[in-house]
């Protein structure tokens, strides 16, 4: 079963004093203020942010909503936004891969790959033994999912309080605080060379294909530092 | 609950789900020092840089009210306040959520 004594320590990393918790936690009370203006009641918005958990699918699904889109058409849209979370999980996972744990453990807690979570595993991975990485990271999971739980609830019942400009201030928190942590993680050539080009090709790409931007930003930036990198190191 | 939202809200469920979980399935076969898992760790740091760049020029929701000139000066004001106190993510963090709720109800 999961080791309590790593879950825990994953648990309680969203204390630390860079943590997350703040931002994400702003940005499901937005999140829930939004669903409710759109008409979801509290079981929905609560059930939405549980089963998807993933901020941008969670706007596009709003977004989509409002403009009555079909069920299929939302699956297309929040596949195109949500389709980094693979390249996402194939360049974590493999770090906390071992035999001796049970492969459900992987399975169930794919769920909880998301920006926050990854980027707080990334930094910590390497203080873990990697038998017990995936115990850590199911803690990280349980407790940043615990916060946009949390989040979604207090923003559907603040929502008659917030006002607009709260609300954007609330909307820009994340962005921010993801654009810090991927700058602040630029300490290779290669993650260096990813982040810079993936920032200057994903809105490149968007006068090319809205739907594709992100992936085709992503795959050719990817790649290109990807080259560079082994390029240098030959 | 309404039938419509609960099925929008499963089928964005299964979209999200999906991407994750192959990623998973195909994170069996891959060292960690191969070249194959850095290659999706550039796509991975890539796509996320693609992804809060989209969101904070081209925004959905409440942001894209806001002006371009609001969020320019959120973003470089934050990062510098990043750099300035020692790569504190809390700062700019903060301070960002300030400057937009500011910006927006007086520009």
């Amino acid at each position: 079963m999961i080791n309590k004594r790593f879950f825990f320590k994953g648990f309680k990393s969203i204390l630390a004093p860079n943590s997350p918790a703040i931002a994400l936690g702003c940005c499901f009370i937005a999140i829930g203020a939004l669903l409710k203006n759109l008409g979801f009641n509290i079981h929905e918005s609560i059930f939405s942010t549980m089963l998807t958990y993933a901020l941008p699918g969670s706007l596009v699904m709003a977004e989509s909503l409002l403009v009555g889109a079909s069920l299929l058409n939302i699956f297309l849209a929040v596949w195109f936004v949500n389709a980094r979370l693979y390249p996402m999980t194939v360049s974590l996972f493999p770090l906390m891969m071992h035999k001796s744990q049970p492969k459900w453990k992987y399975y169930f807690s794919c769920h909880f790959i998301a920006v926050s979570a990854w980027l707080i595993m990334k930094s910590n991975y390497k203080n873990i033994e990697k038998k017990h990485r995936i115990d850590f990271w199911i803690g990280i999971g349980s407790a940043t999912w615990t916060i946009a739980v949390i989040g979604t609830f207090i923003g559907f019942y603040t929502s008659d309080y917030l006002d607009k400009n709260v609300m954007m201030g609330l909307a820009i928190l994340n962005p921010i605080y993801f654009l810090c942590m991927l700058v602040g993680a630029m300490k290779t050539l290669q993650i260096s060379a990813s982040v810079i080009l993936g920032l200057l090709l994903g809105p490149i790409f968007y006068f090319v294909s809205p739907e594709w931007s992100i992936l085709l930003g992503g795959i050719i930036g990817g790649t290109i530092a990807y080259l560079i990198g082994e390029l240098n190191v030959s | 609950m309404s039938a419509s939202i609960v099925l929008a809200i499963i089928v964005t469920s299964l979209a999200t789900f999906s991407s994750r979980f192959l990623g998973a399935i195909s994170s069996n076969g891959i060292k960690e020092n191969s070249k194959l898992f850095r290659w999706f760790n550039c796509l991975a740091y890539s796509t996320l840089a693609a992804l809060i760049a989209r969101t904070i020029i081209f925004p959905v929701g409440v942001l894209s009210d806001t002006s371009y000139l609001s969020r320019a000066t959120v973003v470089l004001f934050c990062l510098f306040i990043f750099f300035i106190s020692n790569r504190n993510f809390v700062y700019p963090t903060v301070i960002s959520a300030i400057m937009m709720t500011l910006l927006s109800e007086y520009l």
